[in-house]
């Protein structure tokens, strides 16, 4: 196959042709120590503080899908195809601002402005997205991953609410569409960069994929890479062998295929969450706290499955709902159940050269009741100390089948399976759920960390089952999130 | 009432707006890059409290790409430095007494190898105990600081004497400030040993100093600039010296430019946070509630060396009875000494931690009483002609704490609200709400009297515009946009015609840090005096040359009115005074009347005047999980007038947000060597978009300064952030409601879930607890 050995793309509307110092440089870097543009911050990264933001546009479908990015853990060729913009390229110096940043500088929405061209982009990218007149909770939604340390949020949220009360800017879509299509069939062939001591493929097809992994079983895979790119700039970790899975055409689809929806490897955690939601609206309020946007915007929803993070908050959900997992190696393929995948603490049921090719999450089941709950000390942007997820199916007053699954409190996610037990033909009423409580304690030993103690994990787990309870049998208010917005 | 002024209280944007918003606000990271600059980097300490027996650094000398390695050996001055006290060495000297001590420094020629390369240092250690606990610390008598006590009045007799006697004890966790930008210092070598430095500090003479002292120069070598801040909160007072004296070591060892940008989790494992503290107290009031004698042990993690933790264990003491008159009191502070970061300056400074502990004592008392906390407050109130002496024998003259609270009592519905609240309680087992209305009075000025003086010198060129440099640093508060209103005002030009200059220790030398709230205050003042120098020199030359009186001359809307002899646009009058030699340019400087105290006994008056706030806040828990958000809050604000209502309202917004972080969610988590877990946005938590309330209601309450402040201004920084603790005695008002407001909650801060859920708990308020006993639940769901 021809390879191309260059990484395209449009930065504030100029093409860049470059070959990346290192294929795990990340966009930061090159930012601001080759582009020259130092308007786009670096306050901590790791993708939590959202100083880096910029905006990429991707041409899918033939629409052009804006999205908010953390460019401080985006590795540099993954843009291959793509369009950014970062701050600089709103408004150029002299020139009247753009809509986003006159409501910004008007409703007095910075102070130290360090954090500022972050929220700026994170703005913009709701104004491209055709979110100009957003509501408060589409604000929120958006503006997750940027933090402010100085202003207290109130003027940002009401810049943003009305940033379309300004003249609209121009958006030069139409040729912005064209750039992008162009890029995009010179960009088909697979990428292929090596340098002194690192090899990094984008292939373009699921088989040309499988075939790489199978032939080099020692690389990396990479997709979103909202992990991967915080061990090379925390931990400051070396790959020698990445294999980027980001450009396979056919991984990014979501189907829906004998009575599952099948979500691939390249799915971003938003449109798997979407689809997921679909199915199962109760999945709503984790798919907003999962990350924050831009995390959600580069991450992908296998990935963080396949990640196998005990702490991950899409695995107890899935294991609940029997999520079954397909497993590719070269052109052989086998399914597992997804609580079978995880062994223990970073332990898979995976053969060197195979991966997750996607995810089979069966369709909504009327008869089943859903819940998932995530406990951490923010809304926004946080890591679970809990995470729980319960499917119940009930024979009239009895509890037919239970699947209950959590994360955080065990090396893997995992079932409860001795809580499961003491509710199946039970009747569901206060006794049978005190019982299967008190039998969570066998289920699991959790530990003690920064983010919780072993105690408050274990006592939460039951308090949770007990609120699954309570919203079962019908009582309300009994979550914050449906009280307050 | 129609203002006389035309441009200070009105609102502009802050100065730098349209370049924070377009990403052309230079910060120190992103000042252009002299040829040849290399990277810094440290190498930290992986014990808490050890003797270095080992430290092999030849694989970090020979990593790719590093240029010079330094360790104390290598420092030609003084190697030790300290704020207060020179208890801080530059680089650790053979121990190291907290987790993440930089051992040695390394300059590379890239960020990226300086990080890769101290990782490469061979270490052994002999083991030292740690002590890691304030409350170990304290009973051990390990201290970096003598302990400091104020007290009158019979306190055993008085508290035995009744008719009530309440004792406690609680925690309140420490803050890291996490400002977005993070620690970073470039030092540029130049010539005859001459050393500019470009810092992110809010201290520049501090580091032009230390700098001094370190590289054994004197201080006319060393330049220090700052134009802004991305954030400074306090953690860039004093602790961006780590940043700053290496810097220039390396940069005067290699002869090249240094920049040493730390990364967030080496800034978070080296440098200081606000003061963890553990109070016990001892409270005697009578039975409606007034206070006839409180006794306070105060506790705070200082961290391994002073730093400023004298200052802001004074600073508790003083706000120990925040706005409360205290008749017979017994304050012990003592100044812990632990293997930890070495606490620091974060707004407030102190401040909110004595105002806490009084506002707990307060809680308890009303919750004994079954009386609403509002009416206790009130009844402790200071008077406003007896009652009136502070412990530190401050008389309190511009009391107007009564009249702001009834206003927000009124505003906020407080009364109406608590009805609506308990009504909610009634009726909800597993969600609770919570409602309190906390004052606040905070002292104005720096404790240590010498540091309340400032300078500043203003430039008027030849076509009108107007430069202005002042001592103080912009961190984000807007003092430059206040300062420039000052000029404008003062030379009744616009606002656009006025620039502020970076902070520059060549130009305004001997300055003071931008702390303590007195930013505006000091230089704002000094500017002011700079700008009546030249308009004297200036109205003495109309006189001279347009025949009019001295007297008459008045600077208005961009002209120069020489009484009815002349009006002269603002340009062409400087232009016409520079022909004729009168200089258009002058220093100012300003020092705070009145203020004065003896740090020995802390008597006196330490504070110029007070701001008085009071904020109310509704919020509501979640008692299963102890999850609780805040629904709304409402806060007013006595800001004297306030120069730029936008700026000012900013700084009472930003400063409640972050004082609810510090309060609720923002736990620092050591683990037990002593190693701090939670470094970075990813573990450690601070506000972030959701968690501002949907109801946020900011006043302005109508007073003028009674001191002769900046335009009859008051301060803006630190008084906001304390009103905070409504949002924390809020939620201990709902989880005293879930447990039928029998027993008095222990609740420690930060209220994160677990704390709650903790707290719930030991009032019986947890409805899944009493899971098995015979409680009627389902029966109402079918």
């Amino acid at each position: 196959m021809t390879q191309r050995h260059t990484v395209s793309f449009y930065l504030n509307g100029q093409l860049h042709t470059v070959v990346p110092e290192s294929p795990t440089q990340t966009v930061l870097q090159y930012l601001r120590n080759q582009a020259g543009l130092v308007g786009t911050k670096e306050g901590c990264a790791e993708g939590d503080c959202g100083a880096c933001t910029v905006t990429e546009a991707s041409l899918e479908d033939g629409q052009v899908a804006f999205r908010a990015i953390n460019a401080c853990i985006r590795f540099l060729p993954t843009l291959d195809g793509k369009a950014v913009w970062t701050v600089e390229g709103l408004a150029a110096q002299g020139e009247p601002l753009h809509p986003v940043q006159q409501a910004m500088l008007d409703y007095h929405g910075s102070q130290c402005g360090f954090c500022t061209p972050g929220f700026i982009m994170s703005m913009y990218t709701m104004y491209r997205k055709g979110q100009v007149r957003p509501s408060r909770e589409e604000v929120l939604d958006n503006l997750s991953g940027n933090l402010c340390r100085c202003t207290g949020y109130r003027p940002i949220i009401d810049a943003t609410m009305n940033m379309g009360q300004y003249p609209e800017a121009e958006q030069a879509l139409e040729t912005l569409k064209q750039q992008l299509q162009e890029l995009h069939d010179q960009t088909q062939a697979p990428l292929f960069i090596e340098t002194a001591d690192q090899t990094y493929w984008a292939p373009t097809t699921s088989s040309q994929l499988a075939q790489l992994f199978n032939e080099h079983p020692d690389a990396t895979l990479l997709a979103g890479g909202t992990d991967l790119g915080l061990m090379v700039t925390k931990q400051l970790k070396h790959f020698s062998k990445v294999i980027y899975l980001g450009n396979v055409a056919d991984a990014a689809a979501i189907k829906e295929e004998d009575n599952h929806l099948v979500i691939g490897a390249a799915v971003l955690l938003n449109e798997g969450y979407e689809a997921l939601a679909k199915q199962y609206p109760e999945a709503t309020e984790l798919w907003k706290r999962f990350a924050s946007m831009p995390i959600r915007n580069s991450g992908t929803l296998v990935g963080n499955v396949a990640n196998g993070s005990p702490i991950g908050d899409t695995a107890p959900l899935l294991i609940a709902l029997q999520t079954r997992v397909v497993l590719r190696k070269g052109d052989s393929r086998r399914e597992l159940a997804l609580e079978d995948l995880y062994l223990d603490y970073r332990k898979q049921d995976r053969e060197p050269g195979e991966y997750l090719e996607a995810i089979k999450v069966p369709l909504r089941n009327p008869a089943i009741k859903v819940a998932t709950y995530k406990l951490s000390k923010r809304i926004d942007q946080d890591i679970s100390a809990v995470c729980s997820a319960y499917a119940i199916q009930f024979d009239g007053e009895t509890v037919a089948s239970a699947r209950i699954a959590h994360g955080g409190m065990a090396a893997t996610s995992r079932r409860a399976y001795e809580a499961e037990k003491a509710l199946v033909g039970q009747p569901w009423n206060e006794q049978t759920v005190a019982a299967a409580m008190a039998a969570l304690e066998q289920d699991y030993q959790p530990l003690t960390d920064m983010r919780a103690t072993s105690d408050y994990r274990l006592q939460t787990a039951r308090n949770l089952l007990y609120r699954f309870y309570l919203e079962s049998s019908g009582e309300t208010a009994t979550r914050i999130s449906t009280e307050v917005v | 009432m129609k203002s006389k002024y035309r441009t200070v209280g009105t609102v502009a944007p802050h100065e730098s707006a349209h370049l924070h918003v377009s990403g052309r606000a230079q910060y120190t990271d992103d000042i252009p890059e002299w040829q040849g600059t290399l990277y810094g980097a440290f190498g930290l300490s992986e014990r808490a409290h050890a003797r270095i027996t080992k430290l092999d650094l030849s694989k970090v000398r020979s990593a790719p790409g590093v240029v010079a390695v330094i360790t104390v050996e290598d420092v030609p001055g003084d190697k030790y430095i300290g704020a207060a006290k020179a208890d801080e060495p530059v680089l650790a000297d053979g121990l190291v007494e907290y987790y993440g001590q930089p051992m040695f420094a390394v300059a590379a020629t890239s960020y990226d190898l300086a990080r890769r390369a101290v990782k490469l240092a061979e270490v052994e250690y002999e083991d030292l105990h740690p002590v890691l606990d304030v409350q170990e610390g304290a009973e051990k008598e390990s201290y970096v600081l003598p302990p400091v006590r104020i007290a009158q009045g019979d306190m055993e007799g008085k508290l035995n004497a009744g008719p009530h006697r309440h004792q406690g004890s609680f925690y309140c966790g420490g803050q890291e400030q996490f400002y977005l930008e993070g620690q970073v210092s470039y030092a540029v070598p130049g010539e005859d040993g001459e050393m500019q430095l470009f810092a992110s500090t809010q201290h520049p003479t501090e580091m032009q100093l230390m700098i001094s002292h370190v590289l054994h120069q004197p201080s006319h070598t060393i330049k220090v600039q700052c134009r802004r801040m991305g954030g400074g909160f306090g953690g860039k007072e004093t602790q961006s010296w780590q940043f700053a004296v290496n810097a220039a070591m390396l940069a005067q060892k290699t002869g090249r430019p240094v920049k040493i940008r730390a990364d967030r989790d080496d800034d978070f494992m080296i440098t200081g946070k606000r003061h963890d503290f553990r109070v016990e107290y001892d409270v005697a009031y009578t039975d409606d509630g007034q206070i006839t004698a409180v006794k306070f042990v105060q506790q705070l993690r200082c961290g391994y060396s002073a730093d400023l933790s004298g200052a802001v264990a004074d600073r508790q003491v003083f706000h120990s009875d925040n706005a409360y008159y205290l008749d017979t009191f017994d304050i012990l502070s003592l100044r812990v000494k632990t293997n930890s970061q070495s606490n620091t300056a974060f707004r407030g400074f102190g401040g909110p931690q004595g105002i806490m502990a009084i506002e707990y004592v307060i809680e308890d008392i009303a919750a004994k009483l079954g009386r609403d906390p509002l009416d206790v407050r009130k009844l402790n109130f200071y008077g406003r002609t007896d009652r009136n002496i502070t412990p530190y024998q401050m008389k309190v003259e511009d009391n107007v704490i009564h009249e702001l609270v009834d206003q927000l009592e009124k505003t906020s519905q407080y009364r109406e609200r608590r009805k609506e609240v308990d009504t909610f309680n009634a009726n909800n087992r597993v969600l609770k709400k919570g409602l309190s209305l906390v004052p606040v009075k905070f002292g104005i000025s720096f404790t240590l009297t010498q540091l309340n003086q400032a300078g500043a010198l203003v430039h008027v060129y030849t076509d009108g515009s107007v430069l202005v440099n002042h001592g103080g640093t912009e961190m984000g508060q807007g003092l430059n946009t206040k300062v420039a209103q000052v000029v404008a005002e003062e030379l009744g030009v616009d606002l656009k015609h006025v620039r502020s200059s970076a902070t520059d220790t060549s130009k305004v030398p001997n300055t003071s840090a931008t702390a303590a709230s007195t930013g505006t205050d000091l230089n704002g003042k000094a500017a002011q005096v700079a700008v009546r120098k030249i308009k004297a020199a200036l109205a003495d030359f109309a006189a001279d040359h347009y025949g009019c009186d001295a007297a008459e001359v008045a600077f208005v809307d961009n002209h120069v009115e020489c009484g009815d002899k002349a009006r002269v646009p603002f340009a062409k009058f400087v232009q016409t005074a520079h022909a004729n030699r009168i200089p258009l340019w002058s220093s100012g400087f300003y020092r705070t009347p009145k203020i004065h105290y003896d740090t020995e006994t802390l008597t006196g008056r330490p504070f110029y005047y007070f701001v008085y706030a009071a904020a109310c806040a509704e919020v509501i828990i979640d008692t299963l999980t102890g999850e609780n958000r805040l629904v709304r809050a409402d806060i007013l604000y006595d800001a004297g007038r306030p120069i730029n209502p936008a700026v000012d309202l900013g700084q009472v917004e930003g400063g409640f947000i972050q004082g609810m972080g510090w309060l609720t969610a923002e736990e620092l988590w050591w683990n037990d060597k002593g190693r701090l877990m939670t470094h970075a946005p990813s573990t450690y938590k601070i506000p972030s978009v959701s968690d501002c309330p949907a109801q946020f209601n900011v006043a302005f309450f109508e007073n003028n300064n009674r001191e002769d402040s900046i335009y009859q201004s008051k301060a803006m920084g630190e008084p906001p952030l304390p009103l905070a603790l409504s949002v924390f005695f809020a939620i201990r008002d709902a989880v005293h409601a879930a447990g039928d407001r029998k027993a008095v909650p222990l609740m420690d801060a930060p209220a994160t879930a677990e704390c709650v859920l903790k707290a719930l708990e030991s009032v019986g308020g947890c409805p899944a607890s009493k899971l098995g006993q015979a409680v009627e639940v389902a029966a109402d769901h079918g």
